[in-house]
C-alpha cells in the first residue's frame, strides 16, 4: 500500500493555546483510519487543518498526487477539495435552501465542465453537462439511499438522513480521501449499524481512503483498521483497535489516572 | 429542469413573451396606453432590469451591494456621451458596449479585494464606490458636470426596452439554474461548506457581481437614450436604495418576486408622483413593517415555474379524468 497522506510535525496555535501540536501521521491508500480522543482534544482542529479551513502554524501536510508529492497545508479549501480531499461537518452544514439533489449537484463543480458563457447561452454543451451531472448526482443519492427524497428540501430531512446527504455531497467531489467528522453523532444503535455498512460499501465502491472522527466506540472499533488517539492536541497513541484498547495512555486519557 | 433548448416550457415562454409584446405594442399603437403611461411602463422595464440584476448579487449570492446606481451611471453616461457624438443605433450599441467594459473593470476593481473578505465589507465599499462615480461625473468636463448632459438622442424605443428587459431576466434566470448559479446559492447558504465542496467562493462572488453590474449599466444606457437629460443627481445613494427596496420587498433570491415588486413599486410611484418627499417616508415605513412581519419579502424565495404549473394542471386533469371514469 502506497502512502497517500503524510503529516509531519503539524501544529496550530490560537494565541497562546496550542490546539494541535507536533502531529505526525502517515495514511496509506485504502485505509480506514479512526481519530479519537476526549472532547477538546483537537480532533476537529486537525480536520480543519487537513482540509484547509485553518492554516497550519507549523508543519507539513503532503498529499501524493498524480504530479508527485504536494504540500497542501495552508491551501484554500476549494483547492484541497479539487486535489481529492472531501469532508463532512460535525455540525451539519448542508445548503439548506436547496433540494437534496441540488446539494449533491453543487458539489460537482470541478467536473461540470462548462462556464458562465455556456450557462447563459444555453449551449448544447450546457444541456449535455447538466444531464450528466444529474445522472451522476442521482447515483450518489442511490448510494446513500436518498434517491426517493431527491426533490425534498435538504432542511426537511430527518437528522440521520441529513448526515447521509452530507456524505453523498462529499462523495460528489470525487475524493481520494474522505474525512468524516462524527458521522454517527446523534444516531441510535440501529442507524449507527447502517452507517457502518454504508461506510464500508462506499469505501469499496469508490476506492476511498477514509478518516473518521467518532465518539461511538462500537463504530470505531468495528470498522477502523488503524486508530490515532489525540489528547490535549498531541498524539498519544496509534495502532490497531486491540492495541488502542489496551494502551495505558489511552485508558488514562479517557478514564483518568489512578491516584 | 428543462432538458434542452426546445423544451415545452421554453416554447410556451417564448409564445407568452411574444403575445405580451404584441398586445402592449397594439395598445400603444391604438393610443389606449398614452405617452404618460408609456413612460411609466418604460420606467418599470428599467427597474425590472435593475431589480433582477441586483437580486443576483444580493438575493442569490448573498453579497450586500449598495452601489447599483453607480454602475447604472457608468452605463448611462457612456451611452449618453457616445450617442451625442454618433446619434444613431450604432452609436447606441457602441455606447452600451463601452458601458459594459467600464462597468466590468469598475466591478472587478471594487469586488476582487472586498469579496475575498467575509462579511459586510462589500456594502461599505460599493456605497463608497457609487458616490465616487457620482462625484467624478459631477466634476468631469466630458460629462458636463453638475449641469448634466442634455440633448441625448432619443433612440430607445418600446421594442428595445422590452428586449433588454427580457434579456436581463433571461440572463439572471439562466444563471441561477446552472452550475455557477448553484455555486452562488451555496455560498449564500453556507460559505464554509461551499468552499469545502470545491467552490472557489471569491471567483463566483465576483462573477455574480460583474454580471449584475453589467446589467445595471445596460439599464442605465437605455434610460439615457430615452429621457434626453442626464444629471449626476439621478444616481445618488437614494437610487441604489430604491432598487434594493424592490429586491427586499419582492423576496431575496426570487427573480419572479423582483419582477413583480418592480412592477408594483413602479405603479405605486406613479400614484405617489405628487408626493416625492412622502414617497421615501412610505418606503421607509413599508420596509420597517416588512422586516417585522415578513422579513423574507412578499414572495420569499418562491419562484414562478411554468414547468411545475403545467405538471399541476396535468395532474389535476388526469385526476378529474380518472374520477369520471370511476364514477362513469
Amino acid at each position: 500500500m502506497a502512502e497517500l497522506l503524510k503529516v509531519s510535525s503539524l501544529s496550530k496555535n490560537f494565541g497562546g493555546l496550542a490546539a494541535v501540536s507536533g502531529i505526525n501521521m502517515s495514511i496509506n491508500e485504502g485505509e480506514l483510519i479512526g481519530l479519537i480522543g476526549p472532547n477538546g482534544a483537537g480532533k476537529t482542529t486537525l480536520f480543519n487543518l487537513l482540509t484547509g479551513v485553518y492554516t497550519p502554524s507549523e508543519g507539513l501536510i503532503e498529499l501524493e498526487t498524480t504530479q508527485g508529492k504536494k504540500q497542501i497545508g495552508g491551501l484554500a479549501p476549494y483547492k484541497i477539495t479539487e486535489l481529492g480531499l472531501a469532508r463532512t461537518f460535525q455540525n451539519i452544514r448542508l445548503f439548506k435552501s436547496m433540494s437534496v439533489l441540488d446539494n449533491v449537484k453543487t458539489a460537482m463543480q470541478k467536473n461540470v465542465g462548462y462556464g458562465v458563457p455556456s450557462a447563459l447561452l444555453r449551449t448544447a454543451k450546457f444541456y449535455n453537462a447538466e444531464r450528466w451531472v444529474e445522472e451522476k448526482a442521482e447515483e450518489y443519492l442511490k448510494d446513500v439511499g436518498l434517491y426517493k427524497k431527491r426533490f425534498e428540501a435538504a432542511d426537511n430531512l430527518p437528522y440521520g438522513e441529513q448526515r447521509r446527504l452530507e456524505i453523498a455531497r462529499a462523495l460528489a467531489t470525487e475524493p481520494k480521501i474522505l474525512f468524516l467528522d462524527e458521522p454517527a453523532a446523534g444516531m441510535n444503535p440501529q442507524e449507527t449499524a447502517e452507517l457502518t455498512d454504508l461506510i464500508d460499501h462506499l469505501r469499496k465502491k469508490y476506492n476511498l481512503t477514509v478518516i473518521l472522527i467518532e465518539h461511538d466506540m462500537s463504530l470505531v472499533m468495528n470498522v477502523c483498521e488503524r486508530i490515532y488517539v489525540l489528547n490535549y492536541g498531541k498524539l498519544i497513541a496509534s495502532g490497531s483497535p486491540e492495541e488502542i484498547q489496551n494502551n495505558e495512555f489511552v485508558i488514562s486519557a479517557y478514564l483518568g489516572e489512578e491516584i | 429542469m428543462s432538458k434542452n433548448l426546445l423544451s415545452r416550457t421554453n416554447i410556451i415562454w417564448t409564445v407568452l413573451v411574444l403575445v405580451l409584446f404584441a398586445l402592449m405594442t397594439l395598445l400603444m399603437q391604438m393610443g389606449i396606453i398614452n405617452s404618460y403611461y408609456q413612460s411609466v411602463i418604460f420606467n418599470i422595464c428599467i427597474n425590472i432590469i435593475l431589480a433582477v440584476s441586483l437580486n443576483l448579487i444580493v438575493g442569490i449570492c448573498g453579497q450586500f451591494s449598495l452601489g447599483h446606481a453607480g454602475f447604472m451611471a457608468i452605463g448611462a453616461y457612456s451611452a449618453g456621451i457616445i450617442t451625442k457624438m454618433i446619434p444613431n443605433y450604432w452609436g447606441m450599441l457602441l455606447g452600451i458596449l463601452v458601458g459594459f467594459v467600464i462597468s466590468t473593470v469598475a466591478a472587478l476593481i471594487v469586488s476582487i479585494p472586498t469579496l475575498r473578505l467575509k462579511g459586510d465589507y462589500l456594502a461599505i465599499a460599493t456605497l463608497g464606490f457609487s458616490e465616487i462615480i457620482r462625484i467624478c461625473i459631477q466634476n468631469m468636463k466630458i460629462t458636463n458636470g453638475a449641469a448634466g448632459l442634455t440633448g441625448i438622442p432619443q433612440l430607445t424605443t418600446w421594442p428595445i426596452f422590452f428586449f433588454c428587459m427580457i434579456l436581463a431576466i433571461m440572463i439572471c434566470t439562466s444563471f441561477v439554474k446552472s452550475a455557477p448559479g448553484r455555486a452562488c446559492i451555496a455560498i449564500n447558504d453556507d460559505e464554509i461548506a461551499a468552499e469545502a465542496m470545491g467552490i472557489n467562493t471569491t471567483r463566483f462572488k465576483v462573477i455574480a457581481f460583474v454580471v449584475g453590474a453589467i446589467l445595471a449599466s445596460l439599464a442605465g444606457a437605455i434610460m439615457a437614450n430615452y429621457f434626453y437629460v442626464l444629471t449626476p443627481g439621478q444616481f445618488t445613494f437614494n437610487r441604489s436604495i430604491d432598487i434594493l427596496v424592490m429586491v427586499v420587498f419582492g423576496g431575496m433570491g426570487s427573480m419572479s418576486a423582483s419582477v413583480i415588486a418592480a412592477i408594483l413599486i413602479g405603479l405605486l410611484n406613479m400614484y405617489l408622483q405628487q408626493f416625492t418627499d412622502l414617497r421615501m417616508i412610505i418606503y421607509g415605513a413599508a420596509l420597517v413593517l416588512m422586516m417585522i412581519f415578513r422579513p423574507q419579502g412578499i414572495l420569499g424565495t418562491w419562484e414562478f415555474s411554468l414547468e411545475k404549473l403545467l405538471e399541476k394542471w396535468k395532474a389535476r386533469a388526469s385526476n378529474k379524468g380518472s374520477r369520471r371514469r370511476y364514477y362513469g
